[in-house]
């Protein structure tokens, strides 16, 4: 699903590298955890995914494309396959649940129909089934990120990118959070979680992979989130 | 739904930026009207210059009983047959000549009675004070000055009258005119292009949310822009339609009702003029809204 070829990306007017020769797979239906400092290169990593950027040297692959040949004007066919999940939800504050999800459908052409058929299912999925006109603000924080993770998997994306999802939630409402990617990751989504949350990591005994000033420096099957 | 929800933003655009957009769409009326002020000025010389060039000829005055003796007049007699064979052989052995015609004193006195039919001079004058003339009609007008360099000096020439002298200064005033305006709607026309940049750059801030989530789910960059586009092709519409307006009632009231009427010796411009005035503001007019649209939103809204 993603392979980095000796991929380093340097940013403009920087001298240090944010990712320095990293060289990595992750296969597809897989469910891996970023971890690292801040600033060791974990958002880098996942803006190169999303074609944000390009990276300095090396090559990428997404999702069976090659991101340093991927012209601009393709990059929306590459973001369809991939959702996407943040820290702070960026709910859309005017509209209700349901909107914000059909609006993820609506903009990249989806029909009426589909959109009928769809955000149900999505919203049960993510257990937030008769709150489909709550407006974000009237929601708790956990049930804003299951609508910002129903509006990430509701066009069927192979890959589900979340940047610490749970970094604003308290821990019971992580792991119920936590449960939902994992049966998202089960229904064959690849996931790529880059966290802080080590109670998760440990408890979730996933694959675990550590930057450290923009390097790889470990890449381990059932993983912890390291020695503090 | 697709395209509801891209008209939805448009609306939304506009009523957002109720105020900018109202500004915008009165610079693009006014700048407008002033361009396609300029386009009918333009028209308007042109169409003078056309017919008044086509009439442009030069007139050499032969020597009469009336003329005062000169270098090439006797004075009292009128120019001899050899003289004006001379004459006439000289002009018409001159490539930049076209055509020659001779005007008798009797042509020339009809002429005269019929310009000025109602006034007393006409009951002193009598054919034998009337001036022979050759009437010559040149290839190229702009080149009249060699043609008058050589009949200029030969005897029997007592005068030689070139309309343009007269003509000339009023067209470097209309020229004028025409440039300023130009220059003038030019500015406007600028300042209408910055303005619509800046109200789309408003937009794209007012909706980055909207941008930034439509940019993460796949949404195309055209998908994303229709909505700037729509709105700018909107404000421009309607300042080309006020404009037209504008044009048009100019040119009915001004000039159908009023120039026509009481000026009728000019010819004046009509309603094909004014409607090719029109194309060039509607044109003008779409590419100052689409033109800095594609320019800000690749700036504002790039992947």
């Amino acid at each position: 699903m993603i392979t980095f070829e000796q991929v380093s990306k340097t940013y403009d007017g920087q001298q240090r590298a944010a990712l320095r020769d990293i060289d990595l797979e992750i296969a597809k239906g897989e469910f891996a955890f970023l971890v690292g400092a801040s600033g060791s290169g974990k958002s880098t990593f996942l803006r190169l995914i999303l074609r944000e950027y390009r990276p300095s040297r090396g090559r990428i692959f997404v999702a069976g494309r090659e991101l340093n040949k991927l012209p601009s004007w393709r990059v929306p066919s590459l973001r369809r396959e991939i959702g996407t999940v943040f820290q702070d939800f960026r709910l859309l504050p005017g509209k209700t649940v349901h909107e914000n999800v059909a609006f993820a459908m609506q903009v990249i052409g989806r029909s009426a129909k589909d959109i009928k058929t769809q955000i149900p299912q999505t919203l049960e999925l993510v257990g937030l089934e008769g709150k489909e006109k709550r407006l974000p603000e009237e929601l708790s924080g956990g049930e804003q990120q299951r609508v910002a993770i129903a509006r990430a998997v509701v066009n069927d994306p192979k890959l589900l990118i979340a940047d610490e999802p749970t970094g604003n939630l308290d821990p019971a409402t992580s792991v119920g959070i936590m449960k939902l990617l994992d049966r998202i990751n089960r229904n064959g989504t690849t996931v790529v979680m880059a966290t802080h949350d080590s109670t998760i990591v440990d408890q979730m005994r996933k694959r675990v992979m550590e930057l450290n000033k923009g390097r790889l420096i470990r890449d381990q099957s059932k993983g912890v989130y390291g020695y503090q | 739904m697709r395209h509801r929800h891209i008209l939805s933003e448009t609306w939304s655009g506009l009523r957002r930026n109720l105020t900018m957009t109202l500004a915008v769409i009165v610079t693009m009326w006014v700048s407008l009207a002033l361009f396609g002020a300029g386009l009918l000025a333009y028209q308007q010389v042109d169409l003078m210059k056309g017919k008044w060039y086509d009439k442009v000829e030069i007139s050499v005055f032969l020597c009469g009983t009336v003329s005062a003796p000169s270098e090439t007049c006797e004075g009292g007699a009128d120019a001899t047959e050899a003289q004006k064979e001379v004459i006439l052989a000289t002009l018409e052995n001159n490539p930049e000549v076209e055509e020659v015609l001779f005007e008798s004193k009797e042509e020339a006195f009809a002429e005269f009675s019929k310009a000025y039919e109602d006034s007393p001079i006409l009951d002193t004058l009598t054919v034998d004070q009337m001036q022979e003339s050759y009437r010559v009609k040149l290839v190229d007008p702009e080149r009249y000055q060699s043609v008058v360099g050589q009949v200029a000096g030969l005897p029997g020439v007592q005068a030689i009258q070139d309309l343009r002298e007269y003509l000339d200064p009023l067209f470097s005033w209309m020229n004028l005119i025409q440039i300023g305006t130009i220059v003038a709607s030019a500015l406007l026309l600028g300042a209408a292009a910055l303005q619509i940049g800046n109200t789309i750059r408003l937009t794209a801030f007012a909706r980055r949310r909207e941008i930034g989530i439509m940019r993460l789910v796949g949404a195309s960059n055209f998908y994303i822009m229709l909505p700037f586009l729509f709105e700018a092709v909107i404000g421009a519409a309607i300042g080309v339609l006020l404009a037209c307006g504008t044009l048009a009632s100019g040119v009915y009231f001004i000039i159908i009702q009023k120039a026509k009427v009481s000026l009728k010796a000019f010819e004046w411009i009509g309603w094909s003029h004014a409607g090719l005035a029109m194309a060039g503001v509607a044109v003008v007019g779409l590419a100052l809204a689409i033109i800095p649209t594609l320019i800000t939103t690749r700036k504002y809204l790039r992947v």
